[in-house]
């Protein structure tokens, strides 16, 4: 091992600068489109003074307890949910479990105005239970996408030789399966809680009135008051809040994470047998659940005031009553196509590239390179964490810098999306980075394989499936992302989810049963891309894996 | 074979997606293009594309639009942007927010020739350097039909809404996270004095008051008048909005209660440090003109600031202008609007 490990650091500088070459991308990304816009308009909060009464103002940590307490909360339902449906993805061989992998992911894509809205049909007083529960509805999808892309790969051998030497399935779970999974389920854990923490249309719609968070009330003091000193002290709390959550995030992740023998899951998934019918139930149970409000939807978008009806669909191939929108609904479709696709091309660069980075400096001896790596993980996950509404305003005041004045430009709007999902593809490109075998790699170097060539032969066969579900995941989000879209669309370029928020706040029975319709639509073309993108996996997958 | 297959549809797919992508392809440099003037709006914009085409062949000034969030948004990303303005014409400030634009000289000044046709009667600005453009009246609503079934008579003023019998009837918006909802807050301190409106929404509470937070839960799911059908037969809204909920037979659904109105006006401006001014000010001309203000009830939901423009069909009956509505001075509005915001939590979530 020592003499492996000298081996690989034989030549520091050239390393060195190769990785800083790496880096570049990502973090000048991240400077530009994040870092700048966000401590510009921070600054001008502390330009215009007061910060500081605003942090101590109790309304301030009353509003950070109740963000932090209940984003905790709706993470821990969104994590008990998540787990046995990844366990039917990533273990179960049973017809209709590939239709699972695809419906888990329909609620992300949602648009909180609808989906608060249907909540809100069913607990019409609003209310915590409602608030704490929409925020896991949309967010089981991570975890259940997150872990099962470990799990699958995991070694079934371990868990049988448990089982032969006597433990129960249940003690073979937790002392064997579980911590190998731990990294994966810190990863969406720690997404989960930035998503719940800093949710914003399910808080307003189902918290009401009474309940607020600091994303809400930034919003509040931005948006509408325009004081800013009291926004950026708000700004302050989320950002140290969410750095907590990351610090300990990172080290649930640090101290369980190992190499593992990555399998392909051709190997590992099988008919469920005994006590694993429970955990099938209840991955079944939670799709069934996660599909109530969608079920609502759908009925809502053929039912009038006249009885049952399509004209809410048939309406999409125009603007709407009144001319609601200023594009046709499939115009509206081709253009969310479109903005996604250019988010995940720019996201898979940033993010693949990031977590190579990662790795290499994890692999790196030395507590410097740790740190680095450590600190730049942390830094990547942040866009998370932070208002969307923080983020949109510092761009007006910073982006003009920049040749072509972006702030006007339509590229602004796959750019903020990339924002949103880099992290999200980070977080699940690297535990499956990480678990590949050092000495694989180790050996291949020995063989005489240039960095380059082991990244080609080893980690890329190994990863890749992980890596078309990381974009397809990334490009589903990118489709129903709604914030900082909202922000920046155009009007005569909306996405469907802008589109439906459109046609839900305009009068009038057509344009309420189009917006649904047009939900509809952005849940079939969500199912559509997931498959395609599923088999696109599954192909590369069995070629790759096979081999090995 | 399959897999074959299965390669070929993923590769399709790619390949459609690729051609299908790049948002940045069609932003050509053609020299024969018009000038483009941008107006920044609010997200209730909305006009007939004709109509902007037949503006742009007639002046050769392409507008392209810029939404910006709503009035409120809209000024402050304008306030904020005014080193260096996003824009050239800003089309949507309203009157709760004209004092905060004016106070922080977003706006240059420039009289139309077309503000003596009407809009001048809403004048906040001595300068000129806002016009307006068109008004809307924020005003409780009822579902008509809810009353005639239960043989309950209609509430009329402010003070009805407080009665008993209309007990757990109604519902409103947070005037923190909505604009109609800040416009009724607004209304009432006109209608009850600085002193009085805390009383007045304390006795609305408990009657039974429900607050939501946007118009679209009031509207579309509390609301028992409009489509989504509702529980409750009294929501906080627009004058227009009984136009939207003409039945088959001709018949809105729905009533405003003419007594209960905040009007707003929404101005239009030439923004102060655009690159061209002169075109900007044509797109003002053009915003006031009789050709724009024909469309802007049916599109907008909102009343001409012009005179003599035609409303849609089924306007006059269904969605007739308040006569007497409540109004405020901006610099009042401005002076005690977040104070007012801030009290109203403490009595209502408190």
């Amino acid at each position: 091992m020592a003499h492996a490990t000298r081996r690989l650091t034989s030549k520091p500088t050239f390393r060195g600068a190769g990785l800083a070459a790496l880096a570049v991308l990502p973090l000048g990304f991240l400077v530009v489109f994040f870092a700048w816009p966000v401590a510009a308009i921070i600054g001008r909060g502390f330009g215009s003074g007061g910060v500081g009464t605003a942090i101590g103002n109790p309304l301030t940590w009353k509003l950070a307890g109740f963000t932090v307490a209940s984003a905790g909360v709706s993470t821990i339902v969104a994590v008990l949910a998540g787990l046995p449906v990844a366990f039917l993805l990533a273990r179960v061989r049973l017809p209709g479990v590939s239709l699972v992998r695809t419906l888990v992911l329909v609620p992300f894509v949602l648009p909180t105005v609808v989906v608060g809205l249907a909540f809100r049909a069913l607990w019409p007083d609003g209310g915590l239970l409602p608030l704490v529960l929409a925020n896991a509805f949309f967010n089981v999808a991570v975890v259940a996408r997150t872990v099962s892309g470990l799990w699958s790969h995991l070694d079934p051998r371990t868990v049988d030789a448990a089982r032969a030497l006597g433990a129960s399935p249940w003690r073979a779970f937790r002392s064997v399966t579980l911590p190998a999974l731990a990294p994966a389920i810190a990863s969406s854990a720690a997404v989960v809680f930035l998503f719940c923490a800093t949710s914003f249309g399910v808080v307003l719609i189902l918290g009401g009135a009474k309940y607020r968070t600091l994303e809400t009330e930034i919003y509040l003091r931005t948006v509408q008051l325009l004081d800013l000193s009291g926004a950026a002290a708000l700004s302050l709390v989320q950002f140290a809040a969410v750095v907590a959550a990351l610090v300990v995030g990172a080290l649930a992740r640090r101290r369980r994470e190992n190499a593992v023998r990555l399998r392909s899951r051709s190997e590992t998934a099988r008919r469920p047998r005994g006590g694993e019918w429970w955990a099938v139930t209840a991955g079944l149970a939670v799709i069934a659940l996660l599909m109530t409000p969608i079920v609502a939807l759908l009925i809502e978008s053929v039912s009038t005031s006249d009885g049952w009806s399509l004209a809410g669909y048939e309406a999409l191939a125009g603007q709407g009553s009144r001319n609601a929108l200023q594009v046709s609904g499939w115009d509206a479709a081709s253009m969310s196509l479109r903005t996604a696709f250019d988010a995940t091309t720019l996201a898979m660069i940033v993010g693949v590239l990031a977590s190579v980075v990662l790795v290499a400096l994890r692999r790196t001896p030395g507590r410097l390179a740790r740190g680095m790596g450590e600190t730049m993980d942390a830094a990547l996950m942040l866009p998370l964490g932070v208002s969307a509404v923080t983020v949109g305003f510092g761009y007006l005041v910073t982006l003009d810098a920049l040749p072509g004045d972006l702030r006007t430009s339509p590229l602004l709007v796959p750019l903020a999306q990339a924002l949103v999902i880099i992290p999200l593809i980070v977080r699940m490109v690297l535990p499956v980075l990480r678990s590949v075998d050092v000495r694989l790699r180790q050996a291949a170097s020995t063989l005489g394989a240039s960095p380059g060539r082991v990244w080609r032969e080893i980690d890329l066969p190994l990863t890749a499936r992980s890596l078309v579900a990381a974009a397809g995941f990334g490009y589903v989000v990118a489709l129903g992302e709604f914030g900082a879209t909202s922000f920046l669309a155009r009007p005569d370029a909306p996405t469907l989810p802008v589109a439906v928020a459109t046609l839900i706040s305009r009068p009038g029975e057509l344009n309420n049963q189009m917006a649904y319709a047009a939900c509809a639509l952005l849940m079939i073309v969500t199912v559509v891309a997931v498959v395609l993108i599923d088999r696109f996996g599954a192909v590369r997958g069995q070629n790759s894996v096979g081999e090995f | 074979m399959k897999r074959a297959l299965r390669t070929v549809v993923a590769a399709g797919t790619v390949a459609a997606l690729v051609a299908g992508c790049s948002l940045s392809g069609n932003t050509g440099n053609d020299p024969q293009a018009p000038a483009t003037v941008t107006l920044v709006t609010h997200d209730s914009w909305l006009a007939p594309q004709d109509v902007l085409d037949a503006f742009e062949r007639q002046s050769g000034i392409k507008i392209s639009v810029l939404k910006q969030g709503d009035a409120g948004a809209l000024t402050n990303k304008l306030v904020l942007t005014k080193a260096n303005p996003i824009g050239d014409v800003a089309y949507g400030i309203d009157s709760t927010f004209a004092s905060r634009a004016l106070t922080e000289g977003v706006f240059e000044q420039y009289t139309s020739p077309e503000a003596d046709r009407g809009p001048q009667r809403y004048s906040v600005d001595p300068g000129h350097r806002l016009s307006a453009v068109d008004l809307g009246d924020v005003c409780v609503n009822i579902d008509t039909r809810y009353f005639v079934d239960k043989g309950i008579p209609e509430p009329k003023s402010f003070a009805d809404l407080t009665d008993a019998k209309y007990k757990d009837l109604m519902v409103a918006e947070s005037p923190a996270t909505s604009s109609p909802g800040l416009a009724f807050l607004l209304g009432t301190i006109a209608q009850f004095g600085e002193q009085g409106w805390q009383g007045y929404w304390t006795q609305l509470k408990a009657n039974g008051l429900k607050t939501v937070s946007g118009w679209e839960e009031a509207y579309s799911k509390e609301f028992s008048g409009s489509s989504g059908k509702g529980p409750r037969p009294i929501v906080v809204s627009y004058a227009s909005s009984p136009a939207a909920e003409i039945g088959d037979d001709g018949k809105p659904r729905t009533k405003a209660l003419l007594d209960t109105c905040y009007r707003q006006v929404e101005y239009t401006g030439v923004l102060a440090g655009g690159k061209q001014v002169e075109k900007a000010r044509k797109v003002v001309d053009f915003l006031l003109s009789q050709q724009f203000q024909v469309t802007v009830a049916s599109n907008m939901y909102v009343y001409p600031a012009r005179q003599g423009v035609e409303l849609p069909q089924g306007w006059a009956q269904a969605a007739p202008l308040p006569q007497q509505p409540k109004t405020l001075e901006p610099a009042k509005i401005q002076a005690g609007r977040e104070q007012w915001i801030a009290q109203w939590r403490t009595l209502l979530e408190g």
